[in-house]
């Protein structure tokens, strides 16, 4: 068992980063996430971490410098928020494309503009095809569970992809809650040695990186990249086996939450899915077959899982917390998809909620009970896509 | 051409492989050396983008024709000996 | 270990870590100067390279002329790239994982290192990394197609400086960034042409050597840019500096030195006549231009030889 804390989720996730003591972090701070490399930044300084810190000048120079160390063969982490990744947009595809295994916590802000600090998943859904791992996170326990999952999961031989954790700005970065860490050795037992692979600095057996790859073998890359993103799911479950060992808790591809008989279904991710939880207890109470499904890796998305998991609902209720312009948000996208895949027809909705921060309330997740409940009842749907808890 | 399975994951290349490459058909005119002018003076092999001036032994050998694309710097940079170049270029093919 | 003097004879001897077989232009500048540098090394080496020309002409898969590790990640930022290369070496070292002596060399175009790479080099120089980055100046985007950067001339025709019927080429004056570095306060700044190999492997081996970061800018012809013959790489290198376009200097712990004063300083014009890039500067109505790119030599070359006097009075040489 290991201690029991009131922290804040970037104390939470710093924290695991001092336990996972990588050999090299590169970063440059931005609102939500810049505590973690402040808390790390003093471990670094108090000689309580071996790492070498890299205090950038932007986050293209971060990611950059993460592909640099990881290439040159360690355990390499960073972290960032909005702005900052989308700034290292480019160097997130180089990262895949090299398959170097880096972790990285995202916290998550609303991108601009106009700016805004908060929390919204417009970042993290924004790097959905960057071939990075994406996992997420419903509170600071997920999230620091997450992150040390991370480590097995980007390292592991049959995947060699890097990841990233994400972790709602403020709701959960700046909030204290309570739980549990795991011990120091208990952690490093868990991550184990890094193994590198072909090393850049290995001098005995140079080898060249990043070279230019024509239309001849271009495409034999990215199948690689597919299949290595094949794995993934497997060692998801399979570090999340071992993990439940060492700490008691369970993970799997997602949660699900009352689905097993439900009519009517919600599908959300991170902070909002434990209000949702809340006022599904209420509707059950009252005799209202509701559940909800909270994904938890989102890249790559478990389809085949979650059609099935949702295979006996009739009204799913799908709530984006970031907006596709034109189109239905990201998280509806990946539920539709899902539902093709095993032939289940049910009536989809989509509501665009907590842009920016705008707080996501009991009573909005009640609203949509609520009219997947008509919707069940009366076969007809208003609108597909709305926007939820918007002034007029 | 190797598959998606036998390819070294993330485009890992052998290090110094173009060696086997050959950029000689690229030449237009081709540096002949003239031995008898020449001095030893290595500024050829220095100067060369293509590493394509043998050397053994401090010794400037023949030209490596598989790698010289003919642009004509060795000649243009040859002092010589008592003004005869020892390396001149030719048209190739003629 | 012994270092090898810098005569090419025993030089010669040594192993030419970039092979031939690479795809650059017959008669680039860039090869020579590599070449030079890696001959120079006298320990082992790691490279970051910026996208650009001598990056994807030297490692189109399945081929690398690279015999030494090598790595490139994009355009804007090999010495970030190189920053973390470096960062996991001290890493790796502190734990006794790594035992040998490895220094880190960074090459970029001007494109990448004076324009869109110049704040990730100067967040490295900064930071005080223990790594070379090198320039191959070859004054514009060749890569792409000879478009104009900071570094190219005034004057200079380039596919995005075209000289027209209304404007004559470049307006702008080149960014001197050695001098840019040098402010960096760093321990080693200079400037170099691979013409001059023994100057500019010196001052290779100078960089390599010190404790710190170290930036080494080198002039580098691209016969397709300037405009030039397949020939004139290291004859144009060698007027740029008699006519002090590109002058020989070097910067150690702030302290300037000039490493070669022309005995006749030429008119710049020795050097653009020789180069179509500035073939119109010649024409009458620009010659307004052709003096304003004197002026400007003529001042980059006060400037340096008063810098130096003052430093010699200083020590009362």
């Amino acid at each position: 068992m290991g201690k029991v804390l009131a922290v804040t989720g970037n104390q939470a996730i710093a924290e695991a980063m001092r336990q996972i003591n990588p050999d090299v972090c590169a970063a440059y701070p931005i609102t939500p996430s810049t505590e973690v490399m402040q808390r790390f930044a003093a471990f670094v300084a108090d000689g309580k971490v071996d790492t070498e810190l890299v205090t950038v000048e932007s986050e293209h120079s971060a990611m950059s410098a993460c592909i640099g160390a990881s290439a040159a063969g360690g355990r390499v982490m960073t972290a960032t928020s909005s702005q900052g990744l989308a700034l290292m947009w480019e160097m997130l595809h180089i990262a895949s494309g090299m398959r170097m295994p880096i972790v990285m916590t995202l916290v998550n802000r609303a991108l601009s503009a106009p700016i805004n600090i908060h929390g919204d998943h417009s970042d993290g859904m924004g790097a959905r095809d960057c071939g990075w791992v994406q996992l997420w996170s419903e509170n600071g326990q997920e999230a620091y569970d997450n992150l040390i999952q991370a480590i097995r999961i980007a390292e592991h031989e049959d995947v060699r992809l890097p990841a990233m954790v994400n972790m709602d700005g403020f709701i959960i970065s700046h909030s204290i809650e309570s739980m549990e860490f795991l011990p120091d050795d208990v952690v490093k037992d868990f991550i184990g040695e890094y193994k590198p692979k072909n090393p850049l600095l290995d001098i005995e057996n140079p080898v060249t990186m990043g070279p230019l790859v024509l239309p001849d073998y271009f495409m034999e890359f990215k199948r690689q990249q597919h299949e290595a993103m094949l794995h993934v799911k497997d060692v998801v479950l399979e570090v999340a086996k071992e993990f439940e060992k060492v700490s008691g808790r369970s993970y799997g591809l997602f949660e699900a939450y009352r689905l097993d008989d439900a009519e009517l279904a919600i599908v959300v991710l991170n902070s909002a899915a434990g209000t949702c939880k809340d006022v599904i207890d209420e509707y059950r109470d009252r005799g209202i077959k509701v559940g909800l499904l909270k994904p938890r890796l989102f890249r790559p998305f478990p389809y085949e899982e979650v059609a099935e998991a949702l295979s006996g609902v009739k009204v799913i209720g799908v709530l984006d917390r970031a907006e596709s312009f034109g189109g239905f948000g990201p998280m509806y996208m990946e539920i539709a998809s899902a539902m093709m895949t095993n032939g289940s027809k049910p009536i989809m909705i989509n509501k665009i909620y907590g842009l920016g921060g705008r707080d996501f309330m009991p009573e909005h997740a009640a609203m949509v009970i609520d009219e997947l409940k008509e919707i069940a009842e009366t076969g007809k749907v208003k609108l597909y896509k709305d926007y939820l808890g918007v002034r007029e | 051409m190797k598959g998606w399975k036998e390819l070294e994951i993330g485009a890992l290349t052998k290090a110094g492989s173009a060696d086997e490459y050959n950029t000689g058909s690229w030449r237009a005119f081709r540096p002949v050396w003239i031995e008898e002018n020449c001095i030893q003076c290595l500024f050829c092999w220095i100067y060369c983008p293509d590493s394509a001036i043998t050397v053994k032994d401090g010794k400037r050998g023949e030209f490596d024709y598989m790698h010289c694309k003919g642009c004509g710097i060795c000649a243009m940079e040859c002092p010589g000996k008592k003004g005869k170049k020892a390396i001149v270029m030719e048209e190739e093919g003629k | 270990m012994s270092t090898t003097p810098l005569r090419l004879k025993e030089l010669s001897k040594k192993e030419d870590l970039l092979t031939g077989g690479h795809r650059m232009c017959a008669g680039c500048g860039a090869p020579i100067a590599i070449r030079q540098v890696l001959l120079a090394a006298e320990m082992p080496v790691v490279v970051a390279n910026a996208t650009g020309c001598l990056e994807v002409s030297t490692t189109i898969y399945p081929y690398s002329a690279w015999k030494v590790p090598w790595i490139h990640t994009a355009f804007e930022n090999a010495a970030a790239t190189l920053s973390g290369v470096e960062a996991m070496y001290r890493a790796l070292k502190k734990k006794g994982k790594i035992k040998e002596r490895i220094k880190f060399i960074a090459f970029g175009g001007d494109g990448g290192t004076y324009d869109i790479g110049f704040q990730s080099l100067s967040g490295a120089m900064e930071r005080g990394h223990d790594i070379v980055y090198i320039c191959y100046d070859n004054g514009a985007y060749m890569n792409t197609g000879i478009q104009r950067s900071s570094a190219t001339p005034l004057g200079a025709n380039t596919t995005t400086s075209p000289a027209g019927k209304v404007i004559p080429g470049k307006l702008q004056p080149r960014k001197n960034l050695t001098k840019i570095m040098a402010a960096h306060g760093i321990p080693y700044v200079a400037q170099t042409t691979p013409a001059h190999w023994r100057d500019l492997m010196t001052k290779v081996r100078k960089a390599l050597e010190v404790d710190g970061p170290a930036f080494i800018n080198v002039l580098s012809s691209c016969n397709r840019g300037w405009r030039t013959p397949t020939d004139r790489a290291i004859e144009d290198c060698k007027l740029a500096v008699e006519t002090c376009f590109w002058p020989l200097y070097e910067y150690e712990n702030g302290k300037l030195t000039i490493n070669q004063k022309p005995k006749e300083k030429k008119p710049v014009v020795e050097f653009l006549k020789t180069q179509g890039r500035f073939k119109h500067l010649f024409s009458p109505e620009n010659e307004h231009l052709l003096k304003k790119a004197q002026e400007l030599v003529d001042k980059e070359w006060e400037d340096l030889l008063r810098e130096e006097r003052m430093w010699k009075a200083e020590e009362g040489e």
